[in-house]
């Protein structure tokens, strides 16, 4: 028994999900806080965001806590995936008919789906900041930080880029939509006096946080 | 008899290596206060008449306490409708002129034997690892009646323990997950003082029996909860999942 412990049963997926997925909206309140910088499109406005990115990437507690999320989307993927494997094997032979509005969410049914999206986005979104941050031919600023904010002006200069970046907050209000609340079923944490709070606690993060990020490259494009 | 027509396009499986086809049947003069089963025992009168061979299809005492019919109907386990199992679904949540399609439960833990009629001993093998209360039988046996016990909780485990093991839950989740029959075996003794020596190991050995069966995982879509006939709540997936967490973390 001692096997299925805390990696290998089905609950104990869950509660990795759970975890990593909790860790995860944790951090994008933190993106979304550094992103908003970026509205302020004057010069020091570009200046503080690059020294903020210099910050973000040189300071070691921060740079500890990024290996950590690191590891955790890449666990929240493969889990994720995994999970999605076994639970396609219990169904080897699909019903003809299926009528899966009357009894669940599409969210909910479609989380995979949702998941594998936002991991496609992730790669396209991290070669375009993140890899440009670390290992890209960046140019300097007046203060002699790396110019980010000039990358990321123009990648939202570009209409394909803003409209992916829109429509991928779409998928991730969707997956936050079921899974902030989900997380805590997973982990048992239900009760009749709180459970309620908490869905709503979740759908108003499923709004508020993809509908702040998709507001910056909006602003961006339209006052660039 | 009735005046509606309908169509039936009827999964038909010889055993449980065939492949399996949708098969369709018109079927008249149904009335709407027909059950579910009663028109189909109706068709395969009609079948045994005519030389063919009747459609198989689980059911006994016919009033929603036995837990032996099934039927995925339209998409959904146990037809239409909430809180009811096949056996009480009637005809007049049909109209004439419907094509109803009628499946066997899906999933890997349930194979079909024949038909729509599939092989839930699965479930029995759950119960079986742990699903139950060791009682020491030295001749000093307490009387169950004389431990306290707060009403809630007595409620409580009393709404888990109307799980029928129908298996509504696996065939509606997306996941084919056994998580609300499991977890409704689980709280209707953990609940009591009765199940709590036995908690631990009980969790364990109920999740780990669940797993080996091939059913899927828990996405909590909350699907099964509207599905079950008897109206099992999450609230118990919640507690398997705090208990099994608690013995997991806690197990020597």
């Amino acid at each position: 028994m001692a096997r299925s412990a805390l990696l290998g049963s089905s609950l104990a997926k869950k509660y990795w999900m759970a975890l990593t997925g909790l860790f995860l909206v944790l951090f994008l309140f933190a993106h979304l806080a550094g992103n908003l910088q970026l509205l302020d499109m004057s010069p020091e406005g570009q200046l503080k965001f690059n020294a903020y990115a210099k910050f973000m990437t040189s300071f070691p507690v921060v740079k500890a806590i990024s290996y950590l999320l690191y590891l955790s989307i890449l666990f929240h993927a493969f889990d994720g995936f995994l999970l999605a494997i076994q639970n396609r094997k219990a169904r080897p032979v699909r019903y003809a008919r299926e009528n899966a509005g009357a009894n669940r969410s599409w969210a909910s049914s479609n989380m995979a789906l949702l998941g594998t999206l936002i991991l496609v986005f992730l790669v396209i979104h991290m070669k375009r900041f993140w890899y440009e941050m670390h290992w890209g031919e960046l140019g300097l600023d007046a203060d002699g930080n790396k110019d980010l904010y000039t990358v990321v002006a123009a990648a939202f200069s570009e209409l394909w880029y803003v409209v992916l970046y829109v429509v991928m907050m779409g998928v991730l209000a969707f997956h936050l939509l079921h899974g902030f609340q989900s997380a805590f079923q997973s982990l048992g944490l239900n009760h009749p006096k709180y459970t309620p709070a908490i869905k709503n606690i979740g759908v108003f993060i499923a709004v508020v946080l993809p509908v702040f990020f998709a507001l910056i490259p909006v602003w961006m494009f339209v006052n660039r | 008899m009735g005046n509606m027509k309908l169509t039936l396009k009827v999964w038909r499986q010889n055993g449980p290596n065939d492949k399996g086809r949708i098969v369709d049947y018109p079927v008249n003069d149904v009335s709407e206060d027909m059950s579910f089963l009663e028109m189909l025992d109706v068709l395969n009168d009609d079948l045994v008449r005519k030389g063919e061979d009747p459609i198989a299809f689980d059911h006994d005492c016919r009033e929603g306490i036995c837990g032996m019919c099934s039927l995925f109907i339209n998409g959904e386990a146990h037809g239409p409708g909430r809180g009811i199992t096949t056996c009480q679904l009637h005809m007049r949540k049909f109209k004439d002129g419907d094509t109803i399609y009628v499946e066997p439960w899906r999933s890997t833990a349930f194979p079909v034997i024949k038909d729509l009629a599939t092989n839930r001993s699965a479930f029995d093998r759950i119960q079986a690892a742990g699903g139950f209360v060791s009682v020491n039988t030295s001749g000093n046996l307490v009387d169950g009646n004389a431990v306290p016990i707060p009403k809630d909780d007595a409620d409580k485990a009393f709404d888990a323990a109307t799980c029928i093991g129908c298996g509504a839950c696996v065939a509606t989740c997306p996941n084919g997950s056994a998580m609300l029959f499991t977890a409704a075996k689980v709280s209707q003794l953990s609940l009591l003082p009765q199940g709590k020596p036995e908690a631990k190991r009980r969790a364990l050995a109920m999740v780990e029996q669940m797993d080996k069966e091939g059913f899927g995982n828990c996405s909590n879509t909350g699907a099964c909860e509207v599905e079950c006939p008897k109206g099992i709540s999450l609230e118990h997936i919640a507690r398997l999942n705090r208990e099994y967490l608690a013995a997991v973390v806690t197990q020597e």
